[in-house]
């Protein structure tokens, strides 16, 4: 399969390759996530009971507490962290939580067309994001 | 980004390793939201907290030299010794938020441990440049008081006070102030509970942007404009609004806007505060605790506490808790409030958020709160939402109806 290339735009440098976990609901990092564990807690969220670590979590944007930032820092201290952000728009609290706790960042992505469970390659230095595989269905 | 000379100096280091890495992160921030250059601020708030995150970020700043540079308030973390005494604190707990006081004291920040800041302990005027963190500080500052300031996370506020500047993009310019999305209130707005729903139900509606609100008819009270602020930037990412008629960048719709009213609406009757009203009305039954002041209460809201208690007693089986600003409580117990609600068997307490790991002993037990924004931490097992006469009455029965 050809590659799909998404464009976006770079707010930390760095490429990572991994599982894309896809939301179409904002997250909060303080409150929304378990900083125990990685899993997401909001309560009706879509992604509520998923586990962040590991993936490349994608999401339209964040909300509620600017304290969110410290989560991700603490989250990324104990190996729970994603391994990159895709977001449609960069919510400063979580671009601040990123540049902290180093994880590549990329937002202006239509994250639409990615699905949970597909093989991303995040490349933010060129502020793209590829799609390598799409999961079996 | 343009760095001035002494920008560069301070990037590179030279005024110490403190200062280096605030310069680094806001200038990270500065490249992410392609400012062109770097302004000046009067003042800033940090939204502390008593985790580890926060603590590492302090003390980073204060072991490299760095103070602030102009003045910096910060958040709740939690009255230690007090709570020592009441509850079962972890060691490891009391040991980071200790050192986040420690560390914000190095720092030379204002240790106003509030919330809002912004109605006594750290004010701006309008038009000033300023960064503040904390869900309901950046809307109020921007949209009540009209000062700028952009969604700043805690470390990024805390940077720009060091700094004592922040890179300027997004609201600090005119343009991007205007409003984005039409909300028409149809609905009775009697009270700040009716602005918490408002607030909750439009967050969660817009997500993000600038919503004008239209229809309301009787000036909002300061309490009623925190609980909005707070409410809307929990659902929601809003770090700006605007009233019609009311808040000082709405003289007109036309200048809320800057222009054109976009097609994007949405109109908010009785029906629909009722329905959010309800689904944060999530357990009815035997209850453990009141939890109240989230964000922090004011001086109007604990003095409504104390006429509600006043010849009560609070059922024995319920812990009630005011939580307030140390300037707060103060005045409250000069005006009798606190003996009030004390008589009644409840608790001011100052300095303390809800979102703290003081409160641990209430994992496993129901509560009950005013504020959607205390039950979205979910600190206990549940907590529902009501108005706050029926949390002061459930708190005298022992159960919410």
């Amino acid at each position: 399969m050809k590659h799909i290339i998404l464009k976006g735009r770079t707010i930390v440098e760095g490429r990572r390759k991994a599982q894309a976990l896809v939301s179409s609901k904002p997250i909060s990092f303080l409150g929304g996530v378990d900083p125990a564990n990685g899993k997401i807690i909001e309560k009706n969220h879509d992604l509520y009971g998923e586990c962040i670590k590991d993936k490349i979590l994608c999401f339209p944007h964040g909300h509620g507490s600017t304290v969110g930032s410290y989560v991700l820092y603490s989250l990324a201290r104990k190996n729970l962290a994603p391994k990159a952000i895709v977001n449609q728009m960069a919510d400063p609290v979580v671009v601040v939580g990123a540049i902290i706790a180093d994880i590549p960042m990329v937002d202006q992505v239509d994250i639409k067309r990615i699905k949970t469970g597909d093989m991303v390659e995040v490349d933010a230095y060129k502020g793209v994001v590829k799609i390598l595989k799409r999961r079996m269905s | 980004m343009y760095l001035t000379k002494e920008e560069e100096r301070m990037l590179n280091g030279e005024f110490g390793e403190g200062m280096r890495m605030a310069m680094e992160l806001l200038v990270a921030i500065g490249d992410a939201y392609d400012a062109e250059r770097m302004v000046p601020i009067s003042r800033a708030h940090a939204a502390s907290s008593g985790q580890e995150g926060d603590m590492y970020f302090v003390e980073l700043l204060a072991n490299g030299g760095a103070s602030c540079r102009v003045p910096t308030s910060t958040n709740p973390v939690y009255d230690i010794e007090f709570f020592e005494r009441v509850f079962e604190i972890p060691k490891e707990e009391a040991e980071v938020a200790r050192r986040v006081k420690v560390g914000y004291k190095r720092i030379g920040a204002i240790l106003s441990w509030c919330c809002i800041p912004y109605i006594a302990e750290n004010i701006p005027n309008y038009g000033e440049t300023v960064a503040f963190s904390e869900s309901s500080a950046t809307p109020y500052v921007n949209s009540v008081i009209g000062a700028r300031t952009n969604r700043e996370a805690a470390q990024s506020a805390l940077a720009a006070g060091v700094i004592g500047k922040t890179p300027e993009y997004g609201l600090h310019f005119k343009e991007n102030r205007r409003g984005t999305f039409l909300v028409k209130v149809e609905a009775t707005l009697e009270d700040e509970f009716d602005y918490t729903l408002l607030g909750y139900y439009v967050g969660k509606q817009i997500g993000y942007g600038i919503p004008v609100f239209t229809g309301i008819s009787k000036r909002p009270i300061t309490e009623e404009l925190i609980n909005l602020c707070a409410m809307l930037n929990t659902s929601g990412a809003i770090s700006m609004f605007h009233i019609h008629g009311f808040t000082v960048e709405a003289p007109t719709v036309k200048e809320a806007f800057q222009g054109d009213i976009p097609k994007d609406k949405i109109t908010v009757t009785d029906h629909e505060l009722k329905r959010v009203q309800e689904e944060l009305q999530t357990t009815s039954g035997k209850i453990d605790l009141v939890m109240l002041g989230c964000p922090h209460y004011t001086l109007k809201q604990v003095g409504e506490v104390a006429r509600l208690l006043e010849g009560k007693k609070i059922h024995r089986d319920v812990s009630f808790w005011v939580c307030t600003s140390a300037t707060t409580k103060l005045l409250a117990e000069r005006m009798g409030y606190v003996s009030v609600i004390e008589r009644a068997g409840g608790h001011v307490v100052a300095d303390t958020c809800i979102d703290e790991p003081c409160w641990h002993a209430y994992r496993d037990k129901v509560g009950i709160t005013d504020s959607p924004k205390c039950a979205y931490y979910r600190r206990f097992k549940e907590a529902t939402v009501a108005r706050l006469q029926d949390c002061v009455e459930a708190a005298i029965k022992g159960e919410r109806r």
